[in-house]
């Protein structure tokens, strides 16, 4: 029997959000196509715990693939081995998630599988002729771009926050496929990682971003940002010439050079709304913005706009969802 | 050593994207093509090691498209643009871009046994924003694949590289090929001086027939987001509201 497949992508020993959104999506895709949805988790050893998210999200088997040699991850390892695993259960239709391994590793697997691969689909693909056809976004979040494919099999990379997930229990049913990577798969050799020391959401996965630009003037004034950000459980994000002159880390600067997100909730401050920092903001599904210059384009973009100096209202922000909070504590 | 950098030709970023009328393509009428702004940071990189070892390294660049209408709208006069940053020949091959399967075997095609070490590549192009080709090139030459790497240094036949990761950066070691495809801080943007600009016009650009490929996916129709409304004004004394309001939405 064939089915859908999803990459079960394990981060610290859980399956994270992109993985329970690509799920979801697969459903979706597995409705119209008649077909099951299947996860593969790949590692040295799989947690319990992944395995019961995984049918807790909709999962009708999970397949394990373990070697010593899948971790740590390297993108060839993976790539080879779904498209065994594809081969092997006659597969065509894969879903990974969008996150950078993600990214890294669909390419590699549609050459690996022959497949088309459509990438960064914000919805699942639909059925249109004799192939199918997807929703994706392009010219850095100023089109929408639709894709078809008739190609027999595919490969599709969902992007991030694009689908809700949801829960569609299922009875565990795990399989065992067995698969060692060979020596060139594992060129490319991870010899250590550097973690940014923060107890923050990773901007990629954040649902709410707390962002500030050139407007605050000077890196001593982002205590503020940092204690909005907080109150609201937000990652916090900078605009480009921000990171540049080193008021604050390089990796927090979002746009067309930065990093592309697209949040529930993202609050601009003291940032101008030029072209190639709204590139990597503009799909954020509810945009507030401050800025005390009316005629900032931001404000273009904006879901609701605060005119006025960032010094007072961004502390009287937090102040307010603060009371919001505590009288709506349970 | 031998490298070669793929840029690709994409709209410049203050763009106002326009659709032809059936929406099937970019309206390129009035558009300034620029080198992809991810590129940039492979030829800087690339001429960093030129720079440090002129004679041993030899630096190609590489794009698969068609010169436009428009001088605005060159291929030619953008790889001339990146040989102007010291790097040694050009080539085009005279293709439309289809889809990334077709671009990634064109430059497959052309790169296969011609002994490149390195392989460079922007982690994304800005018009169709798909982080395909670099991946799909590696895959199809066999070769290691680093994505998002934001540093290089090559040593006796090894790379030491660092890419970004969720919430942080990954090290790695990778013997020589290899395929990478850049994030911002591989290197700084460049400019090219005068002299590189009057160098860059008798530097070799060849032209090259595609291979046939058949594309795997296409484009059935562009549209372009609908216009956001008016934004709701709050009064920075007002800013209850404005929580209600997230709120209301489940936002907070
Ligand atoms: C190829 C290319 C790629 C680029 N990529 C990116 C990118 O990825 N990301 C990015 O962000 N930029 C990028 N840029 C730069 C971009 O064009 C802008 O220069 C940049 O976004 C401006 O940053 P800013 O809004 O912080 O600063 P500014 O443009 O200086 O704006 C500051 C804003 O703060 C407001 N302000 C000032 N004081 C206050 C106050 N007290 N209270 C409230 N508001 C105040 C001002 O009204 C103004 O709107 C790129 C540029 C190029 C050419
Ligand atoms: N037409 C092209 N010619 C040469 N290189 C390209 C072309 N299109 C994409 N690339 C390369 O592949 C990278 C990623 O592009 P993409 O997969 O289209 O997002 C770019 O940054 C370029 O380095």
């Amino acid at each position: 029997m064939s089915a859908i497949l999803v990459w079960a992508e394990i981060t610290d020993g859980r399956v994270k959000k992109p993985v329970l959104e690509a799920l979801t999506a697969a459903r979706a895709w597995a409705e119209s196509a008649g077909l099951p949805v299947w996860a593969a988790a790949l590692g040295k050893e799989i947690p319990d715990a992944v395995l019961s998210t995984l049918a807790e999200y909709g999962a009708e088997k999970v397949i394990r693939i373990l070697s010593p040699a899948l971790e740590p991850l390297v993108n060839s390892a993976y790539a080879r081995a779904l498209a065994h695993l594809m081969k092997e259960k006659g597969l065509s239709y894969a879903v990974l998630p969008q996150t950078y391994d993600g990214k890294a590793i669909a390419p590699l697997l549609a050459i690996e599988a022959d497949a088309a691969l459509l990438s960064g689909i914000t919805q699942a693909p639909e059925k249109e002729g004799t192939g199918w056809k997807a929703r994706r976004i392009a010219f850095s979040n100023k089109a929408i771009e639709w894709v078809y494919t008739e190609y027999p099999r595919v490969i599709a990379t969902l992007r991030t926050n694009s689908v809700v997930p949801a829960k569609a229990p299922k009875p565990l049913a795990t399989e065992e496929v067995s698969f060692t990577p060979e020596a060139k798969d594992l060129r490319l050799q991870p010899t250590g990682v550097e973690k940014v020391a923060t107890d923050k959401v990773p901007l990629t996965e954040a649902e709410i971003v707390v962002s500030a630009g050139r407007g605050l003037k000077g890196p001593e004034n982002w205590g503020m940002v940092e204690e909005l950000a907080r109150v609201l459980g937000a990652a916090t994000a900078c605009s480009k010439p921000v990171a540049d002159v080193g008021w604050r880390p390089h990796h927090e600067h979002v746009g067309q050079t930065g990093i592309q997100i697209s949040p529930n909730l993202y609050i601009a401050i003291g940032i101008s709304g030029a072209i190639q920092h709204l590139a990597g903001v503009a799909s954020s599904k509810n945009i507030v913005v401050i800025n005390n210059d009316p005629e900032a384009p931001f404000f273009k973009v904006a879901d609701y706009g605060i005119v006025g100096d960032a010094f007072e209202v961004v502390p009287r922000l937090t102040e307010a969802i603060k009371r919001y909070k505590e009288q709506h504590a349970h | 050593m031998k490298i070669l950098c793929c840029i690709s030709h994409v709209p410049d970023t203050t763009t106002r994207i326009q659709f032809t009328a059936d929406g099937k393509a970019l309206d390129r009428s009035g558009v300034t093509f620029i080198v992809n702004p991810y590129d940039d940071f492979v030829l800087a990189r690339a001429a960093e090691l030129k720079e440090k070892n002129p004679t041993g390294v030899h630096v190609t660049v590489l794009c698969v498209g068609q010169n436009g209408a428009s001088s605005t709208d060159s291929v030619d006069a953008n790889l001339r643009k990146a040989l102007a940053l010291g790097l040694d020949e050009a080539v085009r091959i005279d293709a439309q871009p289809a889809d990334a399967y077709f671009v990634a075997s064109q430059i497959a095609a052309y790169a296969r046994g011609k002994g490149f070490d390195l392989l460079l590549f922007g982690k994304e192009s800005i018009d169709y924003n798909g982080s395909q080709v670099p991946g799909m090139v590696a895959a199809l030459l066999d070769l290691p694949f680093v994505s998002y790497a934001t540093s290089l240094e090559v040593e006796n036949g090894k790379a030491r590289l660092t890419r970004e990761i969720t919430g942080g950066k990954e090290l790695l070691e990778c013997p020589l090929p290899l395929v990478l495809s850049a994030q911002k801080g591989l290197a700084e943007w460049r400019i090219p001086n005068v002299r590189g600009i009057m160098q860059a016009k008798t530097k070799p650009l060849h032209v090259v027939p595609p291979v046939s490929v058949e594309p795997r996916v296409k484009t059935l129709k562009h549209e372009l987001p609908p216009p956001k409304g008016a934004f709701k004004k709050i009064e920075p004394d007002k800013l209850d509201e404005l929580v209600q309001e997230l709120a209301n939405k489940g936002l907070i």
